[in-house]
């Protein structure tokens, strides 16, 4: 017996059958005989299967990124050419927990130094997640370096990657930078001097100098706003760009590719001499 | 000249001239652009609204005097003479609490000393700022040799605070001074002096003051 259809609005009705599909009696199978219902397992890998086809229909991004994930490398890559990939995590870590560390680090000349020490002290895992923050910037600046290194000794910022080689030195400054500015905000005495010292530094180029240092410190004198610029600067615009940054750099490799290290010679000289 | 009818002049100052297909008697430039150019002044203009604003606001200190003068009490008269330093504390920005403290040096103006500068009254007290002209490091006053001493890299002061020694580039800065009704030493705003101990505009530490160097170190344009 077919009862009639609820007076449901379009949108919530269920859709006919596509043929070739099982009715919603679940009866089309082989000879009109009923289907086999599916395992778990194979329900699994089936839904997995139509979001991700879901998506892929709608954004085309499988060529994109079976381009960007199974490019060629040449031969002779090697465990050196992990390093870039190696900082780019290490910024990852840094900003997962740089966001945490947000949520209980205040920006307040009086309450700065309480704060840390809190996040130290009192909240749970709270010394873990700022250990990991702290000497993970050592380990982003040491990998960058070694990445820069690895970058010059192979003779990979040759034609046509000097651009990639551009943006990197800026990565590298954007870098130190967030190392400076970060350095003042546990606001202890070290981090107090350093960045005294660190603004005055700036304040001894010529020319410009002067009025650089004034805009790090908001003004004439180290003041209550100062340390609320050094956090703006810290976790807002320095990190978005190097976020962006990054962005262009690994779209530059995927798109150069990346060299074959210097010592791997053209090898077999006479098929080369067989084709011409 | 028309060999070519077909032959157009982009900067043609007539309608005919620049050939733009379907134009109207007096126009010059095709619709495509002008939409273009439209499109592009508009989200400049959108841009800048926003930019212009921000940047002024995040440089605007530069232009302000954003630590107006406090006249801070360090004692009578009768704590001070006019051949030893005394040392007492003073703040420079009161709204920061202990970070905005400083160490001063005070000494009363001794005139077998302390040289008069023509065209500049002298302080009634000779206050020393304790930011090392080098790169700001706080400095000390060891009474025994009577200098003035950089921890961070070494920089040496006389007691007047000269350089004699290490990579400071001039004197030690001091304060304005002056006395109360009531007898008491009152300390101002600092100011930077050169090597012949001529008044300036307070400078960041590392700044130079004399020959043509101080051309390359600009005052601030509040002071």
């Amino acid at each position: 017996m077919k009862l009639p259809a609820p007076p449901l609005p379009k949108a919530l009705r269920r859709s006919p059958p596509r043929p070739g599909q099982d009715d919603r009696n679940g009866k089309n199978g082989k000879n009109g005989a009923p289907a086999t219902k599916p395992t778990p397992k194979e329900q699994a890998i089936e839904g997995t299967a139509s979001v991700v086809g879901w998506l892929d229909e709608r954004t085309g991004a499988s060529p994109f990124l079976r381009g960007f994930l199974y490019r060629k490398v040449p031969k002779g890559t090697n465990w050196y050419y992990t390093l870039g990939s190696a900082t780019m995590f290490a910024f990852l870590s840094q900003a997962v927990t740089g966001v945490f560390l947000a949520m209980y680090y205040e920006p307040d000349p009086t309450r700065a130094y309480e704060s840390a020490s809190r996040i130290t002290n009192e909240v749970f895992l709270g010394e873990f997640v700022r250990g990991m923050h702290k000497w993970g910037s050592t380990v982003m600046i040491i990998l960058i370096f070694l990445h820069m290194g690895r970058t010059f000794v192979f003779g990979a910022y040759k034609y046509p990657r000097e651009l990639n080689w551009v943006i990197g030195v800026v990565l590298i400054v954007l870098t130190l930078m967030m190392g400076l500015t970060g350095y003042l905000l546990p606001f202890d005495q070290r981090s107090y001097w350093a960045t005294e010292v660190a603004v005055n530094l700036n304040a001894s180029g010529p020319l410009v100098g002067p009025y650089l240092a004034d805009f790090l410190r908001v003004g004439s004198e180290f003041g209550p706003t100062t340390i609320s610029r050094f956090y703006a600067l810290h976790m807002l615009a320095v990190p978005g760009l190097i976020a962006a940054l990054i962005g262009a750099h690994l779209y530059l490799v995927a798109k150069l590719g990346t060299t074959a290290p210097p010592w791997l010679k053209a090898e077999k000289k006479d098929l080369l001499k067989e084709e011409v | 000249m028309a060999d070519s009818p077909k032959k157009f002049d982009k900067q043609s100052r007539y309608t005919e001239g620049r050939g733009i297909a379907g134009a109207f008697e007096g126009e010059t430039i095709t619709r495509r652009r002008l939409m273009e150019g439209t499109a592009l002044a508009a989200g400049g203009i959108a841009t800048m609204a926003f930019a212009l604003p921000g940047l002024g606001f995040a440089l605007g200190p530069l232009f302000e005097d954003t630590n107006p003068t406090i006249w801070q009490d360090v004692g009578p008269e009768g704590d001070f003479n006019d051949e030893s330093y005394v040392p007492r504390v003073m703040s420079l920005d009161p709204e920061i609490g202990d970070a905005g403290k400083t160490t001063i040096y005070v000494r009363q103006f001794n005139k077998d000393i302390d040289k008069v500068i023509k065209g500049q009254d002298p302080q009634p007290y000779v206050v020393i700022s304790t930011r090392c002209a080098h790169l700001g490091c706080p400095v000390r006053y060891i009474q025994a040799s009577q200098k003035f001493v950089c921890p961070c890299h070494g920089g040496v002061y006389d007691s007047q605070g000269k350089v004699q020694g290490g990579p400071p580039v001039r004197p030690l800065d001091r304060f304005y001074t002056r006395v109360s009704a009531g007898g008491r030493v009152e300390v101002g705003d600092r100011f930077s002096l050169n090597s012949q101990l001529e008044r300036f505009a307070p400078r960041d530490p590392s700044n130079h003051l004399d020959g043509l160097w101080q051309y390359i170190y600009p005052s601030r344009p509040t002071t």
